[in-house]
């Protein structure tokens, strides 16, 4: 179990300021239930143009749901000129603490924030756009989110990326690429989680002969499995050890259909055609 | 805090009054080595023996046939590395299925990453259930062993572990099975059912925790895990762990005593915890087909497992969730996800899991919370739409 602070419990136990403002001023809404934590915040201005009022709704943990009313608390009275500094440690810090594998929990509060900020000056529709590159196609986190959490946290690992920012928490396969960045950002080599060398016995394979395990593979093992889901993969292109698929059926719409190519479909090409192997999906 | 209602003996169990009884005087008086030449040794040598009889009449098998281990997943371990590796060099494939306990899952991992296995991780359907047809087809020149869990310990589905045996004897292939689940809770013969491994453990059967066993067919050979001294009959080295052998012999029998009356029981509980928790909480949906009767896997939709827990040990009561956040990692239970549960639903989900000591008034106390602490956490959740 974790270890809360008596503060997140008390939160937890009786969050404040749950609920809808009908005519709000700004709404802010990040995540997903696919991610496993969700949050609208809304907030209505008064006359001198500080928050009057402010309510949230989450789907989430324990933590989540403290975070979220902890940042409706700080919220309260604010000028949106202050609340633009609110920062996710703020909102660790005023429960006394978040245990660090929770700590994404007070960024999505942050990013809720800026969403419904975002939303009452430009009326945008108050959703977090994936902006810039995605590194980490489980969870759809940017690149800029990633070097903004090691910024503003003073992150050192990618573990510690992972704890804030989702990334690199599911198939683990962009925990290089966070290294790097965290390399970059702090210009010094990462802590990277020690992975042992191995090497593999590899088989060799002709062209032809990959390309024919790749597409037995697909058969066998992949297109069942997907099928079951109402979807569908063709094979488009074998270009060295990059794998070109093209999803079909329902898979196209599904919003984890690239959690689905990096989880299901590149682990079965590995460990049946070579470790080598990378899906990329046409487009 | 309101008295303890304890729904989580996947996880582990009381150890029984009997148990402890049993215990008590190999921790105080008969502390001899079982291995020493003196009676006084001589005499707990007896007992360990005694102890493993009892624990081969849970499987119907001999005693020369109970290996002594400190738990189930080292038993799954000694089953899988144990055996894989006197196999002949060409027998290198590994069946298993994706919704196996870690103690398996992660050794064929290590057998594919780390040892240049091949590896087969059978998918199951919707209901839990295992292609038994894909299972053969799976099978190649090169399988060496196949494991499959004989239920599940998070949904508590039970595989047909008679005729996956059967399908390996057929083609020669090692067959183990981890039991941990049902050893003690259903009967099982192994002189009928040509299973060649079985692993169990102790705390999942009201003894205590780091004792289990591993039933190994005779004439099955098996490298130890652990090197040393000649005790378990040179497949396991160190000095027993005596107190805990003694314990799991009397949870042995304690188990078999009254089996099915007990798990008639247990159902009829778990039954009306299933169907008061369906009728009163909309939206919620039982994880798996043809399971244990002590285990309950239930998705309440638009709200999230962790929450649930926390809300439900305010009154006392303790379950489990495969929801990513109660565990520490970023993935919901590998479990739920290979039955294609949708993630919302993995995210909301409860395991309760009951034992001969769950009352009527264990029941009655999560029928009535729970049914409150959905509503809350829905009137929080922004999926739920409300009427304005
Ligand atoms: S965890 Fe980042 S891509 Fe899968």
């Amino acid at each position: 179990m974790w270890d809360y602070t008596d503060k997140v419990m008390d939160h937890f136990r009786h969050p404040r300021n749950v609920g809808f403002i009908k005519d709000a001023d700004g709404v802010g809404e990040v995540g997903s239930m696919a991610c496993g934590d969700a949050l609208r915040l809304m907030f209505k201005l008064d006359e001198q143009g500080r928050i009057e009022d402010v309510k949230f709704q989450t789907f989430g943990c324990g933590s989540a749901i403290a975070s979220a009313s902890a940042l409706t608390e700080m919220l309260r009275g604010k000028t949106l000129e202050e609340a633009e500094k609110l920062t996710n440690q703020d909102i660790a810090e005023f429960l006394g603490g978040l245990p660090e594998q929770k700590m994404h929990c007070s960024v999505l509060g942050r990013e809720a924030l800026e969403a419904a900020i975002e939303n009452y000056r430009n009326g945008t529709i108050g959703q977090v756009q994936l902006e810039g590159r995605v590194v980490c196609i489980c969870f759809g986190v940017t690149e800029e989110k990633i070097e903004r959490a090691i910024r503003e946290n003073g992150l050192s690992t990618v573990d510690q990326v992972t704890n804030y920012t989702k990334a690199g928490g599911g198939c683990g396969g962009c925990k290089d690429e966070i290294a790097q960045i965290l390399e970059r950002i702090n210009g010094h080599l990462a802590v990277k989680e020690s992975q042992p060398e191995v090497s593999k016995p590899k088989r060799k394979l002709t062209n032809i002969q990959k390309i024919q395990l790749i597409q037995e593979t697909i058969d066998r093992e992949i297109r069942p499995e997907l099928k079951k889901d109402g979807g569908d993969v063709e094979l488009v292109d074998v270009d060295g050890d990059k794998v070109i698929l093209s999803l079909r059926g329902s898979c196209v719409e599904c919003r984890v259909a690239q959690f689905t190519l990096k989880t299901l479909v590149e682990p079965k090409l590995k460990s049946f055609v070579s470790e080598d192997l990378v899906v990329v999906e046409a487009k | 805090m309101s008295r303890t209602v304890y729904l989580d003996n996947n996880a582990t169990t009381m150890i029984a009054p009997e148990v402890v009884a049993a215990m008590q005087p190999y921790l105080t008086d008969f502390y001899g080595n079982p291995s020493s030449m003196h009676s006084f040794g001589g005499g707990v040598r007896r007992q360990v023996d005694q102890a493993r009889a009892s624990v081969a009449a849970l499987f119907n098998a001999t005693p020369e046939e109970i290996i002594f281990t400190a738990g189930g997943s080292e038993g799954d371990n000694q089953a899988i590395l144990g055996t894989l590796e006197l196999l002949p060099s060409n027998k290198r494939h590994f069946i298993t299925t994706r919704v196996e306990h870690p103690a398996v899952r992660e050794v064929g991992h290590y057998l594919r990453d780390q040892r240049g296995y091949r590896l087969t991780e059978l998918p199951v359907d919707s209901d839990g259930a295992l292609d038994l047809e894909q299972l053969e087809r799976s099978i190649a020149e090169d399988t060496g062993l196949i494991s499959v869990m004989w239920a599940n310990n998070e949904t508590g589905v039970i595989f047909p572990i008679e005729k996956i045996a059967a399908i390996a004897k057929a083609r020669g292939v090692l067959f183990h099975t981890d039991a941990v689940q049902v050893a003690g809770k259903l009967p099982i013969d192994l002189k009928k059912i040509p299973v060649d491994l079985l692993s169990m453990s102790g705390h999942k059967i009201h003894a205590p925790k780091g004792i289990g066993a591993l039933y190994v067919r005779e004439g099955t050979k098996i490298n130890p895990l652990i090197h040393g001294g000649h005790q378990e009959n040179g497949k396991r080295a160190g000095t027993e762990n005596v107190p805990g052998i003694i314990g799991l012999g009397r949870a042995a029998e304690l188990a078999l005593d009254g089996m099915s009356e007990e798990s008639g029981r247990v159902r009829a509980l778990r039954d009306r915890l299933e169907k008061g928790l369906l009728a009163s909480c909309t939206d919620s949906r039982v994880n798996g087909r043809n399971r244990l009767h002590n285990t309950l896997n239930v998705s309440f939709e638009f709200i999230e497992g962790e929450s649930i827990l926390l809300m439900l040990d305010e009154y006392g009561i303790c379950a489990s969730s495969g929801s990513a956040c109660a565990s520490g990692s970023l993935e919901p239970s590998y479990v739920l996800r290979a039955l294609g549960i949708p993630f919302t639903a993995v995210h909301g989900s409860i395991r309760f899991s009951l034992s001969r000591y769950t009352t009527d008034e264990d029941i009655d106390a999560v029928l009535e919370r729970m049914p409150g602490i959905v509503d809350r956490l829905r009137e929080i959740s922004p999926f739920v739409q409300k009427e304005a």
